[in-house]
């Protein structure tokens, strides 16, 4: 990676361009149109040729980590490989060029994607049916708990407005229970890193509208008393809501419609290889039990009795067909997005089910698992583990054994921060870090299963190598990294004095 | 034991690795999972299939789908996206990274979304711009979200009737679950109605108005006065807007208008079913801590060289969890680099010409549908794209002769008109046909 300081502005000519459009010979131009309606001068775009584009983002991408470069330790978030042949059938011009209101009958192969996803996820999760409409996890917890609201609401029992939240919770957990105008109730977790049932006893009543959980945790444990809780949390009324991004390691495991999870959210960008994207497009899916079908977001994908597939609930539907499109969606919790969710997004995914297929998902979860203990196992002689269960496929360090506060220059030792950043420097990415909150020094790694005995040594090596630095040249991590396209940004600076675009640095210039 | 592309697990690795953790079997990792959730014997799934299988499969799945003309937009535009966009777009440095938070390693990712903020600026006249977000209904409904955020006392959103259907609905969903109340601005004459959008705000209780500026009609309304109606009794002024349409017409900026969202689709993302597209979203400075979603920044790293980094991330969920401003974690980043990429490509000139183009042939398409006698015009407001008429023949009639031709154009829409749209992408030839296939239906 090498330091590259242009912006596309800066590239800008005059007169130039890289476009080319068909000519077809119209006379007619947007000039006819009202000159108040009109903007009066272009907006500042570069002018650029084809060459200049192409050079400059090949350039900004040679700045750039991603799971082709290297492993990612990364927490909670799943940095699985992602395979090459998703790519070619989300890339396939056919599936590209559907138009979203185009009529049932002309797209019934994307239409059969939709059907044959919700099976297959539903025979993964053990929940009964899918919407595909939420666009990434938190967008599908904030469906999912509108689904849990729309039940209660139209039971008439209107007093449910609390949900509990564990205190290890993802934040989007409090986040979207906040949009979705519930209030948040925490329950704490016991010594054992586990959501602690004494504490949650007293807290449920007719006022709760249900759980968040996440399992295994955000520690990587397996809440082992879920069966107890489920029944807890039922028996007050309330459902149960299972944050799908750590379901990886119960892949070919276990199914949490089987513990008795109510709604689920899945990150396809997670569990199912999708790629990230540098921060999205993601996918959100949320899963259902059966009595909670009824409430799913519109559109809906259905079988229809004659075998085909349909669209129902569809917003702007024509005049003639509109009670028709209406049918069976009288109880849906309704729009969360403008059509049907991230198709290409869950094409990707339908590509990995079918390679994973019934044989290899038996291993998925277990290996994921497998890769977690063996890096913790040998890691705890280097790093605190507060918490010295087995894991699942993710483990939390409370920072490092031995900080090396007394050789550090400062008298401060080096943090969990400052380990991440020296991590750069050996060309992994880091791991997360300063969450879950339980810890001060929380440093959370997760390995997936597609990474090899060899990744994970070299990477357990590095990790080994650090905590010696740390301990006997600690101010080398704190000015860590040291050979990145560039070392640590003013984040401070960014914050106080805004450059949020382009034309700021002259307005604001530094 | 483990056989598979994606497992490199060798069965020595796996007896070796089982062996440092201090654990017999692999099952012994679960010990802590009770019995009666474990899901012993196969999974309903299908068998497990090579690549060229796999390929096989969605080549046979894709031979279902019918490969339309689209005249057809309601959100949704096929405009031609310059071949260097999916190039770039799937570089692998760009797909498969993560979230910038670890700047130092992120700049390419970073840079890009700064420039996406300063085009998305630069388009809507705004002075702020976020990282993206899920789409355009998904954004409107946080910019809904935000306006008694930003207003004293205000409790009351009204929207336009003239909001894209979906715009409308998604809106409607997050009010409710948030607790928001809705009021409603009526059509007239195919637009905003400026007369019911005064009386409702003389109630006092409003704290935003959300307006398009293109309307589901396609026309291109006409907001004078808008901005300091609205401004005068303390709300704030939310214009939803096509970016492409944008490149020629008067900005939210220009209008007075407080907030800025719309989808990006219409800046070289491919249909594709409807997703991913990239929702936008920019606002005037003052409203930038209400704005949900991330922000990227200009900074400096500890050298002095300019750098990029996400910033004011103390709005966001992961610091301030149920006092966000929203629960939005993932964006659309990729979609927003193929925008970006999209805009600089297209530049001033080429955005010129592909509203040129789309006019010109959304116009020409509107005069000869009506030759043929089979409409009727609704409204004779100005419109850039996309259009209405009334059909004077059964609706499904006219669906089914155009669609075994091989178009998709004269959706019906709620009110019982058919809509169609003509981008720079379609041709004399093929409007010639689309009338003629018309004229015989």
């Amino acid at each position: 990676m090498k330091y590259y300081d242009k912006l596309i502005f800066e590239l800008s000519k005059e007169g130039r361009i890289g476009y080319s459009l068909r000519k077809n010979g119209w006379t007619a131009s947007t000039d006819s149109i009202p000159a108040g309606l009109r903007r009066p001068v272009p907006a500042a775009l570069p002018q650029v040729s084809e060459v200049d584009v192409v050079r400059h983002y090949t350039n900004l991408s040679q700045m750039n980590f991603g799971v082709d470069t290297g492993f990612y330790p990364l927490g909670s978030c799943t940095m699985k490989y992602n395979p090459k042949i998703n790519e070619e059938i989300a890339g396939m011009k056919g599936f590209q060029s559907l138009h979203p209101l185009q009529p049932a009958s002309t797209v019934q192969g994307a239409l059969q994607v939709y059907y044959e996803m919700d099976k297959s996820l539903a025979e993964l999760t053990g929940m009964a049916h899918f919407t595909f409409n939420p666009c990434a996890g938190a967008h599908g917890e904030l469906t999912g708990l509108m689904i849990m609201r729309q039940y209660h609401l139209l039971r008439g029992d209107l007093k449910r407005t609390k949900v509990i939240v564990p205190d290890s919770a993802h934040g989007t957990n409090p986040a979207s229970a906040a949009v979705c105008g519930l209030d948040v109730v925490v329950v704490k977790s016991n010594a054992d890193g586990l959501v602690d049932v004494e504490d949650l006893k007293p807290l449920l009543g007719d006022d709760v509208a249900g759980i968040m959980m996440t399992n295994p945790n955000t520690l990587g444990l397996f809440e082992k008393e879920i069966l107890e809780i489920a029944e807890l949390v039922h028996g007050c009324g309330g459902l149960l809501y299972y944050d799908g991004a750590n379901m990886n390691p119960l892949l070919g495991v276990a199914r949490p419609g089987d513990m008795g999870f109510d709604i689920l959210h899945l990150n396809l960008h997670k569990s199912f290889s999708t790629p990230h994207g540098g921060g999205g497009p993601g996918s959100g899916p949320v899963g259902v039990c059966e009595k909670l079908v009824p409430y799913l977001p519109v559109p809906r994908v259905v079988k229809t009795s004659a075998g085909s597939f349909a669209v129902i609930g569809r917003a702007g539907a024509g005049k003639s067909n509109a009670a028709k499109n209406a049918e069976g969606c009288s109880e849906s919790a309704g729009e969360v997005s403008g059509f049907l969710g991230n198709f290409l997004v869950i094409l990707r995914a339908y590509a990995y089910i079918l390679m994973i297929g019934k044989q290899n998902v038996k291993l998925l979860g277990k290996l994921a698992s497998l890769n977690a203990n063996y890096v913790k196992e040998i890691l705890k002689d280097s790093y605190k583990l507060p918490i010295p269960s087995v894991c699942k496929h993710e483990f939390v360090f409370d920072g490092l054994i031995d900080d090396g506060a007394s050789k550090a220059s400062d008298g401060k030792g080096a943090t969990t921060l400052d380990v991440a950043k020296r991590l750069l420097d050996y060309g992994f990415h880091a791991p997360t870090i300063y969450f879950p909150l339980l810890f001060h020094q929380a440093l959370m790694i997760e390995p997936t299963e597609t990474e090899s005995k060899e990744t994970l040594d070299d990477f357990i090596d590095v990790m080994k190598k650090i905590a010696v630095e740390a301990a006997e040249t600690p101010d080398l991590l704190k000015t860590a990294p040291h050979n990145t396209p560039i070392s640590r940004p003013d984040e401070v600076r960014a914050a106080r004095h805004t450059i949020l675009k382009y034309q700021d640095e002259e307005t604001n210039p530094n | 034991m483990a056989n598979f592309a994606y497992f490199p697990h060798t069965d020595e690795d796996i007896r070796q690795m089982l062996e440092r953790i201090g654990v017999s079997s692999l099952d012994d990792l679960y010990s802590d999972v009770p019995e009666t959730v474990k899901h012993n014997g196969d999974y309903d799934l299908p068998d497990a299939m090579s690549e060229d299988e796999v390929r096989e499969y969605f080549e046979k799945l894709d031979k279902k789908d019918e490969k339309l003309k689209v005249f057809v937009g309601q959100g949704a535009y096929d405009h031609y996206a310059p071949s260097v966009v999916p190039y770039i777009t799937s570089r692998s440095e760009f797909l498969t990274a993560y979230t910038p938070y670890q700047a130092e390693i992120s700049q390419g990712t970073l840079r890009y979304i700064f420039e996406y903020q300063s085009m998305i600026c630069a388009l809507t006249g705004m002075d702020v711009s976020n990282a993206s977000m899920y789409d355009g209904p998904t954004a409107a409904a946080e910019a809904v979200k935000m306006a008694p955020a930003c207003t004293k006392h205000k409790t009351r959103v009204l929207i336009s009737e003239t909001l894209l259907p979906n715009v409308i609905k998604v809106i409607e969903t997050y009010a409710k679950y948030h607790g928001i109340e809705l009021g409603y601005i009526p059509v007239m004459d195919g637009h905003t109605s400026p007369h019911h959008m005064r009386a409702e705000l003389s109630k006092g209780d409003v704290a935003g108005v959300v307006v398009p500026s293109v309307n589901r009609y396609g026309i291109i309304e006409d907001l004078t006065g808008f901005a300091e109606a609205i401004h005068e009794e303390g709300g704030i002024f939310i214009e939803y807007c096509d970016p492409s349409a944008l490149a020629v017409l008067r900005t939210p900026g220009e209008w007075g208008a407080d907030i800025a969202v719309g989808d990006g689709q219409s800046l070289g993302i491919p249909l594709s079913f409807g997703g991913p597209y990239v929702g936008f979203m920019a606002c005037k400075n003052g409203y930038v801590r209400k704005m949900p979603g991330r922000i990227v920044g200009e900074t400096v790293d500890s050298e002095g060289r300019r750098c990029f980094c996400l910033t004011l991330q103390a709005r966001e969920q992961h610091i301030r969890r149920e006092k966000a401003t929203s629960n939005i974690c993932s964006n659309e980043s990729l979609m927003a680099l193929y925008v970006t990429v999209y805009l600089s490509i297209m530049g001033p000139q080429g955005m010129k010409e592909v509203n040129d183009q789309s006019y010109a042939a959304s116009h020409y398409l509107h005069d000869e549908l009506l030759k043929t006698g089979k409409f009727e015009e609704v409204f004779t407001q100005p419109f850039l794209k996309e259009f209405v008429l009334k059909p004077l023949i059964p609706v499904e009639k006219l669906q089914m002769k155009l669609l075994d031709g091989g178009f998709f154009a004269g959706l019906e829409t709620e009110e019982g008109y058919v809509t169609f749209c003509a981008t720079e992408r379609r041709t004399k030839a093929e409007i010639d046909e689309l009338v003629k296939l018309v004229k015989e239906a």
